[in-house]
C-alpha cells in the first residue's frame, strides 16, 4: 500500500483543485481523504508521546544525578566537621551545633515547650493535647488557608509523636480483619494539594478509612512542614489508624539538600533549629516496614539479597539517623595507627557535643598537614575503582564507581598494606578510600535500612548496588521471589520511584510501585495514585491530578509545558560544565572550525554529564547546525547567561559556583546563624576557600579575596549571600514558558531577611 | 543482492550515512526499551516509525511489526528491527505528507465548503471513514482541534497548529 496510496490520493486531490463543480466527492475520495488526516493526526501523536517520553527521561536522569552529589555533599560536611575552627574565636562548632545532638542544658523539654506563649496577635490554629478530631480539623482549615502552626505546637505535636513512635516495634504488623479496606499512599514530598485531594476523595483518617503512608513525606514540595504536621496529628488521633513508614528523604542529611531544612528555617525563625532536631529523632524513629495479614510486606525503597526482616525487627533503627552519616567503628577493632586516626575521624562526626573537642584537636594541625591527610586517604585506597565492586558486597560503599576518568583527578594505586574491606568515599569530584575494619553490628543495621530505604526493583535477575542512587541496591525478580517465599508472603509494595500513571507493577505482579504526589517534574508529568486493600487482599488503584488552573491542558500543552521545563534544567546543567564541555568538543576540533559531527557532540556529552539520555533527538533543542550538517557547539550555551553582570573572577571559579550553586546555598544557610541573610567577608573566604580544596581546584587566594571584595557590594565586611547567588543564577534569555503564554512559577531564592 | 548495494550506494549520497541511520534508529528504540535489553513492546513500533520522520499508514504499520515481530510474543529485538527499518529509510518508504495535501484532505471533507467541520462530521469521518480511530484517539483529537466553544473544528488553523512536526525550535 504504503507509496501507492498516498501517490493516488495526491492525484485525486490535485484533480479536486481543478474541477470545481464536483459538490459531493466520490465515497473512495472521501476515504482517502480521511486517512491522510488519519495518519498525519497519528503522527503528531506518535511524536508527542516520543517527547513526552524523553522529557521524563530528562527529569529522570537529573533527578538521580542530583541524588548521587548529595552523597558528595554529605562527605564535605564530614571534612567540614573535621576542618572548620570556630571564625571569631568563641561560640561553639557551628555545623555541629546543627548536625550533632546538642546535649541541652534544658532538662525537660517537654515542660520547656509548655512554656512557651503563643502570641494573642496570633490568628493560627491553636491545638492541645491529647488530640482531638476538632484539634486535626483546625489543622485541615487553617492549612488550606495558609496558615502556619506556631513552633510551640509544631515542638509539642513533634514530641508527642516521638513518644508514640518509640513504643512501635521496626516492623509493623496490621491485619485487615479488624480494619475495613485500608489505603496505601506513596511519595508526597511536601505536595499538600496531592494530600488533601486524598483525602476529599477517599475520606480522612478514622476507624473506617485508615491509612498507610509509605514515607517522603518532606523535601522538593514547598508544604513539607504542612504535610507532616498532618500526618503526624492523625497519627496521635488515630494510633491503631494511621500508618508510617520511613523513607529515605526522613533524613536529616537529606533535608539539607532538598528543601524541608530550609523551609523549616524559613517559617520557624526562633525555634527552627529546635525543631529540626526534633524532626531528626522522630524521622529515625518511624517503622521502617509494615506487613499485612502476614502477606503483603509494604517499605519504602525495596530489597536486597540480605535482606532479613529477623534481623530487621530486631535492631535499634533509631541509632540510624542518617543513610549519609556512615556507620561509627569501634576502636578496639583498629591495629594500625592511621587507620586510627581516621576512624577517630569517622567517630568524631557522630559522637555528641563531646566530639567538636575532638575535631578541635584534628584541626588544630597546621594546613599542610591537614593537606596531606585528604591527599593520604586517596592515595593510600587499596581499591582502584575498578576493583570497588568487591568491596561494595561486603562494606557499606554509598558512592558510584562508575567515574569518567576526566573528572577523577587522583589515580589510587593499589596497597596491599590495608585492610581488605574499604569504604569509597566521594569527595566531590574525586573518590578516596576510608578503610574500615570488619563491619561491627551498626554497620550491618545500618546497610539493611539503606537497603529497605534506597532500592530500585530492576528486571534483570540478581541484585548490584544501586549506582544510579548511589545507595541501597537495585534487586531482580529472583530476589523478591525468595524474600516472598522465606516469609510466606505474596506481595511487596514499595515507593520512591515517580511513575506516568502513580502506579506500575513489575516482577510479575509481585512488586507494585505507588507513587502519590502528581505533577511531581512539572504540571501535567504525572498522576498520582494511592491503593485500596480488602480483606480479600487483591489491590484496586485510584488515580488522580493536581490541577491548579480551571482550564484543563490538552495533552500537547502539558508536554509543551513539561518539555520546556526538561530542557530549561538540561541547558543549565551544559552551562555549569561550560568550559569542561567546551575542552571537550575542542578536541575534536583541531581545526578549530568551530564545528564537530553529531556523534562527536553527543559523546562528549556523554562522557562529562553522565546523563543517559537520547541526545540526537534533543539536539534541535540544544544545538544548531551548520549547512554542512555538523553540530556549531558553541550555540550550546548562546541563549543563557548569568542573572547580573558578574563581578571580575576567574572563569573556572564562576563556573564551580554556578555548578554548586544548591550546596554553596546550604551551607551559606547553615553559617548563617541568626537568618540575616548575611555572613562575614571572613565566614565567606573561609567556607569557599575549604569547599575549594575539597573540590581540588586549584584557586588561589587572591581570586578569592578578590571574590569576596567585589560581592561585598557596602564594603562593610559583610557579604549579602542572597544577592551572591543572584548572581549566580542561570537566566535563560529566550524564556520558553513566555512564549507559550503561561506564567512561570519562578523559585524564589530569598534569605532568612525577607520574612 | 544489488538491489541493496545500489540502495547502500544511493544513501551514501545522500548527507546522512547508513551509520548516522543506525543511530537515529538506536536511539529512538531505547527510548521504549525500559528494561535495557534492546527489545521493546510491539505497541510502541508504530510511535516509533513515526518519529524516524515516516508517515506510514495503518496498514502499512502492521506488515512492518509482523516482519520484526519475535513470533507472538509481542516484543521486537533491536537485532530484527535495526535493518528492516534502516532500509525503511533509505527507500524513503514512507515520505512525509505535505501540509497543503492534508488542508486538501479537509476540504474534500467540508463538503459545503464552510471552512469548518462540526464536531459531529469530523467524528464522522474519523471514526467510520479510512482507518478508523478508536473512541480514545477520537477524543484526542477532539480536545487538541476543537479549542472554542461552538463545536467547531477550523481546520485551516488546526494544521497551522499542529504544524507538521511538533517540535518547538
Amino acid at each position: 500500500m504504503g507509496c501507492g496510496t498516498s501517490v493516488a490520493t495526491e492525484t485525486q486531490v490535485k484533480r479536486l483543485e481543478t474541477d470545481e463543480a464536483v459538490r459531493s466527492p466520490s465515497p473512495a475520495l472521501t476515504m482517502k481523504a480521511a486517512v491522510l488526516i488519519q495518519r498525519w493526526y497519528r503522527r503528531y501523536m506518535a511524536r508527542l508521546e516520543m517527547r513526552r517520553r524523553y522529557t521524563w527521561n530528562i527529569f529522570q536522569s537529573i533527578e538521580y544525578a542530583g541524588e548521587q552529589e548529595q552523597l558528595q555533599l554529605s562527605s564535605f560536611f564530614t571534612y567540614m566537621l573535621d576542618n572548620f575552627t570556630q571564625l571569631n574565636g568563641n561560640g561553639p562548632d557551628l555545623i555541629s551545633q546543627l548536625l550533632d545532638p546538642v546535649v541541652d542544658p534544658w532538662l525537660d523539654r517537654e515542660t520547656c515547650y509548655n512554656l512557651i506563649s503563643v502570641p494573642e496577635s496570633y490568628t493560627g490554629p491553636r491545638i492541645s493535647f491529647p488530640l482531638t478530631v476538632s484539634d486535626t480539623a483546625a489543622l485541615l482549615s487553617a492549612f488550606k488557608e495558609q496558615q502556619i502552626l506556631h513552633a510551640k505546637y509544631v515542638l509539642q505535636l513533634l514530641n508527642e509523636t516521638k513518644k508514640l513512635l518509640k513504643q512501635m516495634p521496626n516492623i509493623v504488623h496490621l491485619s485487615t480483619s479488624y480494619t475495613k479496606e485500608i489505603t496505601i499512599c506513596g511519595d508526597l514530598h511536601g505536595r499538600l494539594d496531592d494530600l488533601l485531594l486524598i483525602f476529599y476523595k477517599n475520606g480522612l483518617p478514622s476507624a473506617e478509612t485508615p491509612y498507610l503512608f509509605n514515607g517522603d513525606f518532606v523535601d522538593r514540595g514547598k508544604k513539607s512542614v504542612e504535610v507532616v504536621t498532618l500526618l503526624f496529628a492523625y497519627l496521635l488521633l488515630y494510633p491503631d489508624h494511621m500508618h508510617l513508614n520511613r523513607g529515605n528523604h526522613e533524613d536529616h542529611i537529606m533535608n539539607l539538600r532538598y528543601g524541608f531544612t530550609k523551609e523549616v528555617m524559613l517559617k520557624y525563625k526562633t525555634y527552627g533549629h529546635e525543631i529540626l532536631q526534633l524532626f531528626q529523632d522522630v524521622f529515625s524513629l518511624l517503622p521502617i516496614a509494615t506487613v499485612i495479614d502476614g502477606k503483603i510486606l509494604i517499605v519504602h525503597g525495596g530489597i536486597s539479597d540480605q535482606t532479613d526482616l529477623e534481623f530487621l525487627s530486631s535492631v535499634e533503627r533509631y541509632k540510624v539517623k542518617s543513610a549519609l552519616r556512615f556507620p561509627r567503628c569501634s576502636l578496639e577493632q583498629l591495629d594500625i595507627g592511621r587507620s586510627y586516626r581516621l576512624a577517630k575521624r569517622m567517630r568524631s562526626t557522630d559522637s555528641p557535643r563531646s566530639g567538636s573537642s575532638h575535631s578541635y584537636n584534628e584541626s588544630q594541625r597546621s594546613p599542610r598537614q591537614r593537606k596531606r591527610r585528604c591527599g593520604l586517604s586517596s592515595q593510600d585506597s587499596a581499591a582502584s575503582t575498578s576493583s570497588s565492586s568487591s568491596s561494595l558486597s561486603s562494606s557499606s560503599s554509598l558512592c558510584s564507581p562508575r567515574t569518567p576518568s576526566s573528572l577523577s583527578p587522583r589515580p589510587c594505586p593499589p596497597s596491599p598494606r590495608m585492610p581488605h574491606s574499604v569504604l569509597q568515599v566521594p569527595f566531590l569530584d574525586s573518590l578516596s578510600s576510608v578503610p574500615l575494619p570488619s563491619p561491627p553490628q551498626h554497620e550491618q543495621e545500618w546497610k539493611q535500612i539503606v537497603d529497605i530505604l534506597w532500592s530500585d526493583p530492576k528486571t534483570q535477575e540478581g541484585c548490584s548496588p544501586n549506582t544510579f542512587r548511589g545507595g541501597g541496591c537495585y534487586f531482580g525478580p529472583d530476589v523478591t521471589k525468595r524474600l516472598l517465599l522465606q516469609h510466606g508472603l505474596q506481595l511487596l509494595i514499595r515507593s520512591h520511584e515517580c511513575k506516568q500513571e502513580g502506579y506500575e507493577l513489575c516482577h510479575d505482579g509481585q512488586v507494585i510501585t505507588i507513587f502519590s504526589a502528581s505533577n511531581y517534574y512539572e504540571v501535567g508529568s504525572n498522576r498520582g495514585a494511592y491503593i485500596k486493600l480488602g480483606r480479600e487482599l487483591v489491590p484496586r488503584f485510584y488515580q488522580y491530578q493536581v490541577s491548579r488552573t480551571t482550564r484543563k491542558l490538552t495533552l500537547t500543552q502539558r508536554v509543551q509545558a513539561a518539555e520546556g521545563s526538561a530542557l530549561r534544567a538540561l541547558k543549565e546543567k551544559l552551562f555549569a560544565h561550560r568550559s569542561e564541555l567546551m575542552t571537550g568538543f575542542q578536541q575534536f576540533d583541531q581545526s578549530d572550525a568551530g564545528s564537530i559531527t553529531v556523534s562527536e557532540w553527543a559523546q562528549v556529552l556523554e562522557a562529562i554529564l553522565r546523563l543517559d539520555l537520547p541526545w540526537r533527538t534533543l539536539r534541535p533543542h540544544l544545538a544548531r547546525l551548520t549547512p554542512d550538517g555538523s553540530i556549531e557547539y558553541q550555540s550550546c550555551f548562546e541563549d543563557m547567561g548569568p542573572g547580573v553582570p558578574l563581578p571580575q573572577v576567574a572563569p573556572n571559579l564562576a563556573e564551580t559556583v554556578f555548578r554548586y550553586r544548591t550546596d554553596i546555598e546550604i551551607i551559606f544557610n547553615i553559617i548563617d546563624k541568626d537568618h540575616s541573610g548575611l555572613i562575614s567577608t571572613e565566614e565567606f573566604r573561609h567556607t569557599w576557600r575549604l569547599f575549594s580544596t575539597h573540590l581540588g581546584i586549584d584557586i588561589d587566594d587572591t581570586a578569592i579575596d578578590d571574590l569576596a571584595r567585589s560581592i561585598d557590594f557596602n564594603k562593610d565586611g559583610s557579604i549579602d549571600f542572597t544577592e551572591f547567588l543572584e548572581a549566580f543564577r542561570v537566566v535563560h534569555k529566550l524564556d520558553f514558558k513566555e512564549q507559550l503564554g503561561e506564567k512561570v512559577d519562578e523559585v524564589k531564592y530569598s534569605g532568612g531577611k525577607h520574612l | 543482492m544489488c538491489l541493496t548495494l545500489l540502495i547502500y550506494l544511493v544513501g551514501l549520497f545522500f548527507s546522512e550515512t547508513v551509520s548516522d541511520i543506525h543511530k537515529k534508529i538506536t536511539t529512538a528504540f531505547k527510548l521504549f526499551d525500559y528494561d535495557a535489553n534492546n527489545t521493546v513492546d510491539a505497541r510502541e513500533i508504530s510511535t516509533i516509525v513515526f518519529s524516524l520522520g515516516c508517515f506510514p499508514s495503518q496498514a502499512d504499520l502492521h506488515q512492518i511489526i509482523a516482519e520484526v515481530e519475535e513470533g507472538s510474543s509481542g516484543y521486537v529485538h533491536l537485532d530484527t528491527f535495526l535493518p528492516v527499518m534502516t532500509k525503511v529509510l533509505l527507500e524513503h518508504r514512507f515520505p512525509p505528507i505535505p501540509v497543503e495535501h492534508i488542508l486538501r484532505a479537509f476540504e474534500v471533507l467540508d463538503k459545503e465548503n464552510k471552512g469548518h467541520l462540526e464536531e459531529g462530521e469530523l467524528t464522522k469521518y474519523m471514526t467510520e471513514e479510512g482507518e478508523p480511530f478508536t473512541n480514545k484517539e477520537m477524543e484526542e483529537m477532539l480536545a487538541v482541534l476543537l479549542n472554542n466553544k461552538r463545536g467547531l473544528v477550523y481546520y485551516r488553523d488546526a494544521v497551522g497548529l499542529l504544524g507538521f512536526d511538533g517540535v518547538m525550535k
